[in-house]
């Protein structure tokens, strides 16, 4: 699992090194979900980086579309492209846009960045792999202040409705949107219980242990008949210490010294 | 010449019932090819592809802008997704899932909406669409078709069937006369179709008021009055020398649709003329208003939607030469 643990931390530098030569974007969300991404890109889903249109690859669609740099980070940890681009993130007349875009990124498989949004493809995804009888799983990764967005439970109706246990979300469960605690602004929970109720399987996990990450992936792929949801408890942030749990840090990018001390913290020079 | 449209005779056949035994063919033809519905598959016609190819409907149920995603979805995964539901709900309720998840990345999504314009009737203006044009009109990457008959709505399902990219097409509940033979007419993407040539004036129409266009040149042909027909199915892209060339020729335009005056073929047409060749226009349509309940024939009166309307609008505009 040490490996894994190194390319998620590898992650959250170029998450922070994207965000501070950018000059805009979301760390929060990102951070949060980096473990997550490190255990599907380099230990769970079948792809191959030479070849991003594969047929029969599995999906990764990132219905927090506002995460992309974690994206974009594994990505480019991958080999879809080359690591240089990172540095362009955002900018004109560069591929990396603020929110994912599958005509422009290998590896991509999803435009996404309007919340709600994805898990609706994503279960049209699912549906075309059942249509056509292949074995490929899509897996989506959701946020917990997307749960205010109707469209995401239209998508978990027809999801169980058509048992899709080819379909395997991941909840990263933070704890904050925009405008604060999500239990304040919109309180969705309880979130397992409403997922059941949907008709998913619902497990929990810490979504930053990579082992627990690994297990609870692998057990939701050989369920059967119905789609999965994992929720993900997570810490918005994760892994630099003056981020963690500030809402602030959702859409903030950092400062050069305050990357600076974030690159530091995750190096372990602090 | 406008009298090979045998009007009175013409059997009367819905857009929307073209629109379903076209599926069925085409789903015979390509397996790649699923439709979606939102749980109005009866009125769609979608259910006659269901009763033959049940594997391939998807009914999403009342959550239209869940079947804009869906369809994203398979679209992105390699299928060729027809998804259908009413215009209003269509364009209106799932306007930015079309916009974000089918158009922006170009998704291979056929948008099929049936129940178009105020001649949807008795259900009321909560039901009729008289804004969808222009909504999908100003997307980038969509294709806005608006058949006129049955056998133009058949040629345009099997055109966007064959396009790779997406596709809003606009159709009707209402039983329309056939006016196009198939060994004799053919649809075209970006092509617009003069049904009959003239020198006084020309009307660019679409949908159903290509019939009341076609009528409203018989009347006035018989007051000595030489006016040309263009049924512009294709309102993007849009046939832009066509319309210029025929411009010029007559000097006088008149447009007429079962559309919104603002944002619809009326002003697709005025914008390539202001630009390229400024003559007088006038717009036939739906004036800015919202409809109301009350049967179809009734209701294109009162909205000013007939060949009458037309006629007057045409002495209107050569009036202003």
């Amino acid at each position: 699992m040490s490996d894994l643990k190194e390319i998620a931390c590898r992650i959250r530098q170029d998450i922070i090194e994207m965000l501070e030569k950018a000059k805009s974007g979301h760390p929060g969300g990102s951070l949060s979900a980096a473990d997550i991404l490190a255990v599907l890109y380099f230990r769970i889903m079948n792809i191959d980086p030479a070849n991003p249109g594969w047929p029969e690859r599995d999906r990764f669609v990132l219905s927090k579309g506002h995460a992309a740099p974690v994206l974009y980070a594994a990505l480019a940890e991958k080999g879809y492209f080359p690591r240089e681009e990172l540095q362009h993130l955002r900018q004109t007349g560069h591929f990396l846009q603020g929110h994912p875009d599958m005509k422009k990124v290998p590896g991509v498989d999803m435009s996404t960045g309007s919340l709600g949004q994805g898990i609706s493809a994503a279960v049209g995804m699912a549906l075309a792999g059942k249509i056509d009888q292949k074995t490929y799983k899509v897996y989506c990764l959701v946020g917990d202040g997307e749960m205010n967005e109707g469209l995401v439970w239209e998508a978990a109706m027809a999801a169980a409705h058509y048992k899709l246990d080819n379909l395997i979300g991941i909840l990263d469960f933070n704890g904050l949107q925009i405008d604060g605690e999500t239990e304040k602004v919109m309180n969705s929970s309880p979130l397992s219980d409403k997922w059941g109720a949907f008709g998913w399987n619902v497990l929990e996990v810490d979504g930053h242990d990579i082992s627990a990450l690994t297990d609870t992936l692998e057990a939701a792929k050989q369920v059967q008949g119905k789609p999965t949801m994992i929720i993900a408890k997570t810490i918005k942030g994760k892994g630099v210490s003056f981020m963690e749990n500030q809402a602030g840090w959702h859409g903030n990018a950092p400062s050069p010294e305050q990357a600076e001390a974030a690159l530091a913290e995750l190096r372990g020079e602090n | 010449m406008a009298e090979m449209f045998d009007l009175i005779k013409a059997e009367k056949i819905a857009t929307r019932d073209a629109y379903g035994k076209t599926l069925v063919q085409l789903g015979g033809e390509n397996k790649d090819i699923v439709v979606l519905d939102a749980d109005l598959s009866k009125s769609t016609k979608t259910a006659d592809f269901a009763k033959v190819f049940p594997k391939r409907f998807i009914n999403i149920g009342i959550a239209e802008q869940n079947l804009m995603g869906v369809s994203a979805g398979l679209a992105a995964a390699g299928k060729i997704p027809f998804a259908s539901t009413f215009a209003i709900f269509a364009t209106g309720r799932a306007f930015e899932q079309i916009r974000n998840s089918i158009a922006y990345p170009k998704l291979n999504v056929k948008i099929a909406a049936t129940h178009a314009g105020i001649s949807v009737g008795e259900d009321g203006a909560s039901h009729q669409a008289v804004e969808d044009v222009a909504l999908m009109r100003s997307v980038p990457n969509m294709t806005v078709l608006v058949p006129a008959d049955a056998e133009e709505t058949s040629q345009v399902i099997k055109a966007a069937a064959a396009y790779q990219g997406p596709v809003y097409i606009r159709l009707g509940r209402l039983a329309l006369p056939v006016l196009f033979d198939s060994s004799s007419y053919q649809f075209e993407i970006g092509k617009a179709n003069v049904l009959k040539d003239g020198k006084d004036a020309v009307i660019i129409a679409n949908g159903l008021m290509v019939a009341e266009a076609l009528k409203a040149v018989n009347e006035l042909s018989g007051q000595g009055c030489d006016v040309a027909v263009v049924n512009c199915a294709s309102v993007k892209p849009l046939d832009k020398q066509t319309i210029i060339q025929i411009a010029q020729q007559t000097g006088a335009v008149v447009t007429a649709e079962e559309h919104s005056i603002i944002g619809g073929l009326g002003s697709a047409v005025a914008e390539v003329l202001s630009e390229n060749c400024p003559v007088p226009l006038c717009r036939v349509g739906v004036n800015d208003v919202f409809g109301e309940s009350g049967r179809p024939d009734e209701l294109l009166v009162k909205y000013h939607l007939t060949a009458k309307d037309i006629v007057e609008a045409v002495r209107r505009v050569i009036a202003k030469k």
